[in-house]
Formats: C-alpha cells, sequence, structure tokens
C-alpha cells in the first residue's frame, strides 16, 4: 500500500467534487435554491458533449466551446421558464420542482441514448501520466480536472467579490427586496446566477464524462457528493467548498484503499463525522438572522 | 409643479387593504412628512410609491408619468429610491461596497461615493468594514448614503429616527437638509412628528390607511395635528 499515491489521487478526485459542488453552492447561496436536478443536469450536460463531439467530430475538450455557452442559455432560461414561477413562500416547492425536473432529464436521456455506458473519449490524454516517483504517477485528466477546479472557485471567488455582478449576487442573498430597491433586477440576476451555476455543472459533467463512463441514472450520486462537499465546507465559503470535496475525495480514495468497497461509504461517515462535530462546516460563515 | 401625484391610491395585501383612496401630491423641491400611529398606512404607502407593493387601485404619476405597472428597477431609473424601514443594509458587503450598489443603475447626477463621504464623513473611514459590524446610527447614514447613489430625484425614507439616538437623529436630519438644499425632494415618514414637523414644508397626516388631514406645519395648531394623528373630528 502507497499511502501518498492514495492522498494525492484522492486530492484530485476531490478537485471534481468541488467542482459539482460550486454551482450547488451558488445557486443555494444567491438564491436560497437546493437544486436536486444538480446531478442529472451535469449528466445532460455529458450527453450533449458526446452528442456535439459525434456529430462534429470534435475531441470533447474542445466540444467544450459550444457546451459551456450552450449550459449558459440554458440555465438562464431554466430559471426564466420555469424555476422564477415556482412558489417561494416556503422551501419546499422549489425541492420538490428540481427533483421533478430530474426524474424527467433521466427518462429523456433513457429514451434518447439508452441505458448504455457511455464515454467521452479524449484519445491518449484519458491514459498520460506523470511519473512524479516509483510509487506516485498522476493522471493528466486528474490533474486537468484539478486545476479545472481551482481555477473555477478562483474565477467565481473574483466574480463575487469584485464585480458589481458579483455584489448584486451577495446583495440579491442577503435581502432580494433591498436588492430590488438597488434596481437590482431579481429576476435576471436570479437567472444569471442559475446561467453561470450551469457552467460550472456542464463542466464538470463533461470532466466527470471523460473520467468514467456515466450512464442516465449517474446524476443522483453526483448531487450527493456534491451535497456533502458543499457541507463539509461549509455553505457560503467557496474555499471552504474546495477543501471538503477534497476530503471528500480523499476519505474515498483512503476507504477504497483499505477495502474497494469501502470508497463511497467512508466518505458519507467523514461526511457525517463533519456534520456532528461542526454542523456548519468547517469554514461556514454562521449567519444569524 | 408636482413630482409626485398620488391619486385616490388603494393598496392591499392580501385580503387586507392598507390604503384606502389615498390622494396627495408632492412638489419639485420640497419636503413632505407623512406622519400617523403605528399601522396607519405610512410604511405602505412609502412600499406603494417605490413599486415594492402593488398598486389595487388608483395610480401612481411620477413627473408627469404613470408608474402603476412599472417595475422596482424602472422607478429607480426614474428617480425614485426608498430608505426602508429597518435600514435593509446589506450585511455581506463592506460599507464602500454598499454605497457602490446604491448606484448600481448607473443613473446619472451629482453623487458618487466622494460626493456621499463628503456630506457623512463618519462613513470614510468605515469604508472598508462590514456593514454587518456598524453601529445603528452608521447603519442608519450608509442606508440614506447607499439611496443617494441613486442618484434620486424623489427619496422616501421610512423611519429614519427609529431606534437611534436623540444627538444621531439631529445629524442625519441636518445632512438631509443639505440634502434638500440641492433641490431633491423629500417624502419622509416618521413617528417623530415634532422632527417631522421642523423640517417638512408640509405634511399629511395618515389614520387606518387615510389621509385625515393635509397642510403646512405653521398653518395648523398642535391640536389640530394631535386630533389628526388620533382620528379624531373637529367639533
Amino acid at each position: 500500500m502507497n499511502w501518498v499515491n492514495v492522498v494525492v489521487q484522492g486530492i484530485l478526485l476531490g478537485g471534481l467534487y468541488a467542482l459539482f459542488a460550486a454551482g450547488l453552492s451558488l445557486t443555494f447561496g444567491v438564491m436560497r435554491l437546493v437544486n436536486l436536478a444538480h446531478g442529472d443536469l451535469s449528466i445532460l450536460a455529458a450527453f450533449f458533449c458526446f452528442s456535439v463531439a459525434e456529430v462534429f467530430d470534435l475531441n470533447p475538450l474542445v466540444a467544450l466551446v459550444l457546451v459551456l455557452p450552450a449550459a449558459f442559455l440554458f440555465g438562464y432560461l431554466l430559471q426564466r421558464i420555469i424555476v422564477e414561477h415556482v412558489p417561494r413562500m416556503d422551501v419546499l416547492p422549489p425541492i420538490v420542482v428540481t427533483f421533478g425536473l430530474g426524474i424527467i432529464i433521466q427518462n429523456l436521456l433513457l429514451r434518447h441514448y439508452s441505458a448504455d455506458n457511455r464515454r467521452l473519449q479524449v484519445g491518449s490524454l484519458a491514459t498520460d501520466r506523470i511519473r512524479v516517483s516509483d510509487e506516485l504517477t498522476i493522471g493528466m485528466m486528474p490533474l486537468i480536472t484539478f486545476l479545472a477546479a481551482v481555477a473555477v472557485l478562483g474565477a467565481l471567488h473574483l466574480l463575487l467579490q469584485r464585480t458589481q455582478l458579483g455584489r448584486s449576487f451577495r446583495a440579491a442573498s442577503d435581502d432580494p427586496d433591498a436588492a430590488r430597491l438597488m434596481g437590482v433586477d431579481h429576476k435576471r440576476i436570479f437567472a444569471l446566477a442559475l446561467a453561470v451555476s450551469m457552467v460550472t455543472v456542464a463542466l464538470a459533467g463533461v470532466l466527470l464524462g471523460i473520467r468514467t463512463s456515466f450512464t442516465p441514472s449517474a446524476g443522483p450520486a453526483r448531487l450527493i457528493f456534491a451535497f456533502e462537499a458543499v457541507i463539509i465546507g461549509g455553505l457560503g465559503s467557496l474555499w471552504g467548498t474546495l477543501v471538503g470535496g477534497i476530503i471528500l475525495g480523499v476519505a474515498q480514495a483512503v476507504g477504497s484503499e483499505l477495502n474497494p468497497g469501502w470508497g463511497v461509504l467512508t466518505g458519507h461517515l467523514v461526511f457525517l463525522a463533519v456534520l456532528v462535530v461542526r454542523p456548519t462546516g468547517l469554514f461556514g460563515k454562521v449567519r444569524v438572522a | 409643479m408636482s413630482l409626485l401625484v398620488v391619486r385616490g391610491l388603494d393598496s392591499r395585501y392580501g385580503d387586507f387593504q392598507a390604503l384606502f383612496g389615498i390622494d396627495l401630491t408632492v412638489d419639485e423641491g420640497e419636503t413632505l412628512a407623512v406622519i400617523g400611529a403605528n399601522g396607519a398606512g405610512k410604511s405602505t404607502l412609502l412600499n406603494t410609491i417605490a413599486g415594492l407593493v402593488s398598486v389595487a387601485g388608483g395610480e401612481v404619476a411620477f413627473d408627469g408619468q404613470v408608474v402603476n405597472r412599472a417595475s422596482v428597477h424602472r422607478r429607480v431609473d426614474l428617480g425614485i429610491a426608498l430608505v426602508p424601514e429597518g435600514r435593509r443594509i446589506f450585511p455581506s458587503l463592506g460599507v464602500e461596497e454598499n454605497l457602490r450598489l446604491g448606484g448600481y443603475r448607473k443613473r446619472r447626477g451629482p453623487w458618487t461615493v466622494e460626493a456621499v463621504y463628503d456630506v457623512f464623513p463618519l462613513l470614510r473611514p468605515l469604508a472598508r468594514r462590514s456593514a454587518a459590524r456598524l453601529s445603528g446610527g452608521e447603519q442608519q447614514t450608509l442606508a440614506i448614503g447607499r439611496a443617494l447613489m441613486a442618484n434620486p430625484r424623489l427619496l422616501l425614507l421610512d423611519e429614519v429616527s427609529l431606534g437611534l439616538a436623540p444627538i444621531v437623529v439631529q445629524q442625519l436630519y441636518r445632512a438631509l437638509e443639505a440634502i434638500t438644499g440641492n433641490g431633491t425632494t423629500l417624502m419622509l415618514v416618521e413617528q417623530d412628528i415634532s422632527q417631522a414637523l421642523r423640517v417638512a414644508d408640509r405634511f399629511a397626516c395618515l389614520v387606518e390607511g387615510r389621509v385625515s388631514l393635509t397642510g403646512r406645519p405653521a398653518d395648523v395648531s398642535r391640536a389640530d395635528v394631535t386630533d389628526a394623528y388620533f382620528g379624531m373630528a373637529r367639533t
């Protein structure tokens, strides 16, 4: 057993989880939307990328040039056409609606693509690896995925902290009505938040599809890992989300090393342990209403 | 001419009607104080003018244009800004960020972050502080500064003195006089009647969603105002 290798692979896997979690964290943070279709939307993006790559005969990573803007548009329209009209007096209706949306997506994918395993083919990049030492080799794709996660979280951080759009996101999150009084068009802002979230989700879905095979029913498991990463890291903290993803990834890698069947279980146990010890997460900003 | 004309305005929250046929006008450059007991509908009136509460009957016209169906941000573009009750500053933003958000619509006018700091010097050293860590008076000052950043023609102020020390209230009102001095029209809701009547050119008294008395502070006696406030008919 080589623990250094296990931990490094876990960290790299954690990057992917953080990428999944980033969009979830953003939509919850800005509009208090618990999006249960999050995982299914990422799988939808993976299938869309699969088709784009096939039709135009492109490398899936190149196809991102089409997939990501499409995801942005899709997120915007999803908010304006469906989510916006869901009653918001309670947390439950949006949860039910996005749960239903997830089921619809799964079944449409099943109808169109069948239940077969698919994988996004990136040629030799999928197997390229960097040999660090005899015990440690780092796969090219896991490394790219991790760096993409850091870049996306960094970009989101800058967006939220440094731009007027980011300020309006945070203001709408603090107090939607007061933000409206500043002239913030909250419907547009919420749609933009879901659009940005959808871009990160699509990127995560495509990177997942390159890393491992996927089926129309692969979404919900992604949703759970994303939730766990957000909650371990603490709500409202983007870098916390990255740390949460890494902790989850390392826990799963260590669990798998102990026994191949324990990976997912170990991740869940670590999540529960964090929830018991620190219910607000490791870096959660405790909000006083 | 009248900048704001409210005609026969009804407002309701679901089944509960809060305003009944309100008629009033605010002239360009003037300060109108709206007084009345708790629950008289003062905040509802301001919220309806700002667009947070929709018009159930009658009309609200701003600068000659009926704005009944205009969104809040459209009204901000026209020049209506509201300092809401309870300040409602954004706690996760810094002081300067709050001000910058006030200028979100980029409406042209004299107000910039620097101009706000000039009128409210106490905010300048707090620029980078989180707005959540301000005192009540500082928060209220920030809320007013934030609304000014929208470069409003009509500034609506809801209970700015609530919960503040008298000295702080005095400072705020002195600053407001400076603001009206450059032509901004003011409509303020105030529980502190003597404070309100001191700064107002005219006043309107609300009782249970209806206007019970309007006039100039100099033209009415204290007793008239008291009677109007409690909704008692003059004999």
